[in-house]
């Protein structure tokens, strides 16, 4: 949109939705909405402290490991259906079963038999993300260009060499694709099961918070984690802009 | 540059520039397109011709400059010229008769009043009994055809054609060359057809227009005479036509990339 | 060889639920039941009925959340796709809440409106909204430049051309947009069962969570998972036979 002649950033509005929130925190419209610029004050303060941190900590730490595990399972679980076309018609139907399903109705299972802690989110996290993430590296890896690899055979190329060199790069945008819808999923992952088991990371600020009506810290802790969700899958999408000036139009 | 006077030309371009932010698309052209003929834009990539094709058609603005049909400005589409897309632009969700029909559609024509007209135009183009399907089951040339008795259909009096017959293969292009021609000389309209094939527009035209791209201009008008009024199967081996064809080529030549 | 993938499938299925079953026996926990145990709790449920009433109450903030995200959902998204002012404004938020864990925002909404259908509703719509107005809105903006060209060459006035060619050509990803909307407003309804109030499969779950009685925790697990897959399955069937031939290509997550 142009004003004045200007084009303006894409992003823009947000700056507009910013100045309304911070009105209507002001004008104090409602108590659960504080103005913006309270809740930046109180995040300053909270940042450093023990429980924030902890919390901080606690939710990184899951989404790290929930993120790791469902690209080194699932990348290589992709790959396998890709280029095994039993393999694939055997686990095609529940992955696609998995990727509709509603996960969360089964955090109460791994709630009780993993217990309440790390674990349980760990495993709630990797359920979340990898199920995309083995749909599209199997979408890349079928979409390869059969012209490459008879070219690749052609010229005589060793099975790793061709891996490497070829297959690995002609699959990769689809890949980065999946890994960044996947890590998306992750964070939701990641909050959803400390929600619901609700004593360890963010999910316990948040239960500490709304039972004590503390809106500034909870809304404080909320913009916490949605930038670093929004920073992720941004980061993750320029990543897979400056590969994809190759990937063909689907 | 023809002396012919306003009441012979259809289409009158008069020193049309064409402007995207600092790029010239065209620069000071002017050209003219006389009534019930066939003439050809024909150059390489990026000189222009599709731009100037749909300032005519009111598609694009000039940045300045003007176009006059039948001697009246041009300020946007109208309903005195119909277009001939170069990629069908069918509505995939339609069938054939509705396609047809869609231009009298959004003209106000009462259904079974534009059915009527659209049947009649369908079986023109040779596509009677398609009438139900689907562009998905067409074929490229079947689609374009679609096309073509859509623009027919509102009765314009200038068509003007962008490519219409580079989407499809070569034999089909072939047989829709040869059934232009007769179109041509059934109908009595005025046709702007674009193309970056010489054996095209030397088959196909009155008139060639040549036209080069950096600066976009009009470096040649051609009009074919000799063979104008021979039988569609022996124009191409025309003497005539062969020497046109090298001549155009050896112009354009230098400026293919 | 269409036998071959039938097969295939149900030996799948075999090797899964076989796998749980011998987990089951192993035990793999005290709190793991085995596969058959869980079929006949739900087949219990099932018998009794209870699993009826309380997929009613379950699926009330569904639909209705549904509903009206499909509603607003719909209607935003065109105003988006058709006017790059409102696009500018509002697309940021949508697209913020598309990468951010929305479920974040159950507890605000609980402080908010309480505990009981308004805030469970709220939740679905929640989830399922930015999905819906970003695949209607980008279905709009997407709409083929050439047909829409083909639509003013031939005197087509702006409401003919949205009307009669950018919706019909945006249908299919709007489609889309709207199952992926109730596969998320699916994740909503059971989250709010979970976490707001059990009413309805939420309190089965608790219930037979507190009580031990782990084959109906599952067999009611089971029963969502399963319920959820097959109507999002018969969705894209749906969607496969209405749109087939206009060939559009699906919008990721």
């Amino acid at each position: 949109m142009k004003l004045f002649g200007y084009q303006l950033p894409a992003m823009s509005s947000l700056l507009i939705w910013g100045l309304l929130w911070e009105i209507v925190g002001q004008v104090e419209l409602t108590f659960f909405l504080p103005a913006l610029s309270e809740i930046f004050v109180t995040l300053s303060e909270i940042i450093t402290t023990k429980p924030f941190i902890k919390a901080l900590s606690e939710t990184g730490q899951a989404f790290f490991l929930g993120t790791f595990y469902s690209v080194t399972v699932g990348i290589p679980v992709g790959i396998l259906m890709g280029k095994n076309q039993f393999i694939d018609e055997l686990l095609l139907p529940w992955v696609n079963v998995f990727l509709s399903a509603p996960l969360t109705a089964l955090v109460p299972v791994l709630m009780i038999l993993f217990g309440f802690g790390l674990k349980s989110i760990v495993i709630t996290t990797t359920l979340f993300a990898i199920w995309i993430i083995i749909l599209n590296t199997r979408a890349g890896v079928k979409q390869i260009n059969p012209s490459l690899v008879e070219m690749a055979q052609s010229f005589g190329a060793k099975p790793m060499d061709a891996f490497l060199k070829i297959y690995f790069w002609a699959a990769l945008p689809e890949i980065l694709s999946g890994v960044r819808i996947g890590f998306i999923r992750a964070v939701k992952g990641v909050i959803i099961g400390q929600l619901l088991i609700s004593i360890v990371g963010f999910g316990a600020l948040f239960e500490l918070y709304s039972s004590q009506f503390l809106m500034s810290h909870f809304w404080a802790v909320l913009l916490v984690l949605f930038a670093m969700a929004f920073t992720i899958s941004e980061f993750l999408a320029s990543l897979e802009r400056r590969v994809s000036y190759y990937a063909s139009k689907r | 540059m023809s002396n012919q006077t306003t009441s012979v030309n259809a289409v009158e371009v008069r020193n049309v520039y064409k402007n995207y932010n600092e790029v010239e698309a065209l620069q000071d052209l002017s050209l003219d397109f006389p009534k019930g003929e066939l003439t050809s834009l024909l150059g390489p990539s990026g000189c222009g011709k599709t731009t100037l094709l749909k300032i005519i058609a009111g598609l694009i603005p000039a940045t300045s400059g003007e176009v006059k049909i039948n001697g009246k400005t041009v300020t946007g589409p109208g309903p005195d010229r119909a277009f001939v897309f170069q990629d069908f632009a069918l509505l995939p969700w339609a069938n054939v008769i509705r396609n047809v029909s869609f231009g009298l559609e959004l003209r106000g024509v009462a259904k079974s009043e534009r059915e009527a007209i659209a049947e009649k135009y369908i079986a023109d183009v040779g596509l009677a009994g398609f009438e139900q399907k689907f562009p998905h089951q067409l074929s490229g040339g079947m689609r374009q055809r679609v096309g073509l008795a859509r623009a027919l259909s509102v009765d314009a009096e200038v068509l003007l054609m962008d490519e219409p017959f580079s989407a499809v293969d070569e034999q089909t292009r072939r047989k829709f060359q040869e059934d232009l021609l007769n179109l041509v000389k059934n109908e009595n309209k005025t046709f702007l057809f674009v193309t970056h094939s010489i054996e095209e527009a030397v088959y196909l035209s009155d008139q060639i227009a040549l036209l080069l791209p950096r600066p976009s201009r009009v470096s040649e008008i051609i009009r074919p005479s000799g063979f104008r009024h021979k039988d569609i199967d022996s124009i191409r081996r025309d003497s005539e036509y062969l020497d046109i064809v090298d001549r155009i080529w050896d112009s354009l030549r230098t400026y293919v990339e | 060889m269409r036998y071959r993938a039938l097969s295939l499938k149900f030996l799948s299925s075999v090797l899964i639920f076989g796998a749980w079953e011998v987990a089951g026996r192993v035990p793999v926990s005290f709190a793991f039941p085995t596969f058959l145990e869980s079929m006949s709790a739900l087949w219990a449920l099932t018998i009794e009925g209870t699993i009826f009433t309380a997929y009613a109450e379950t699926l009330k903030p569904l639909v209705v959340g549904v509903l009206i995200s499909a509603f607003f959902g719909i209607g935003l998204g065109l105003w988006i796709g058709l006017s790059k002012k409102f696009d500018w404004f509002v697309s940021p938020i949508f697209i913020v809440m598309q990468s951010a864990p929305l479920a974040a925002l159950i507890p605000l909404l609980i402080m908010v409106y309480g505990i009981g259908l308004t805030s469970k509703v709220f939740v679905v719509c929640i989830m399922a909204m930015p999905v819906i107005v970003l695949n209607t809105s980008g279905a709009v903006r997407n709409t083929s430049a050439s047909i829409i060209e083909m639509g003013k060459s031939f005197l087509g006035t702006r409401k003919e051309i949205i009307l009669k060619i950018i919706l019909p050509s945006a249908s299919p990803i709007i489609f889309v947009g709207l199952r992926l909307g109730i596969s998320a407003g699916f994740i909503g309804a059971i989250l709010s069962e979970l976490k707001i109030t059990p009413t309805g499969v939420g309190d089965i779950i608790s219930y037979s969570r507190s009580t031990a009685d782990y084959p109906s925790m599952y067999a009611a697990i089971f029963s969502i998972i399963l319920l959820a897959v097959l109507f999002l399955n018969v969705l894209e069937r749906i969607e496969i036979m209405v749109f087939k031939g206009i060939n559009k290509g699906l919008v990721a997550d």
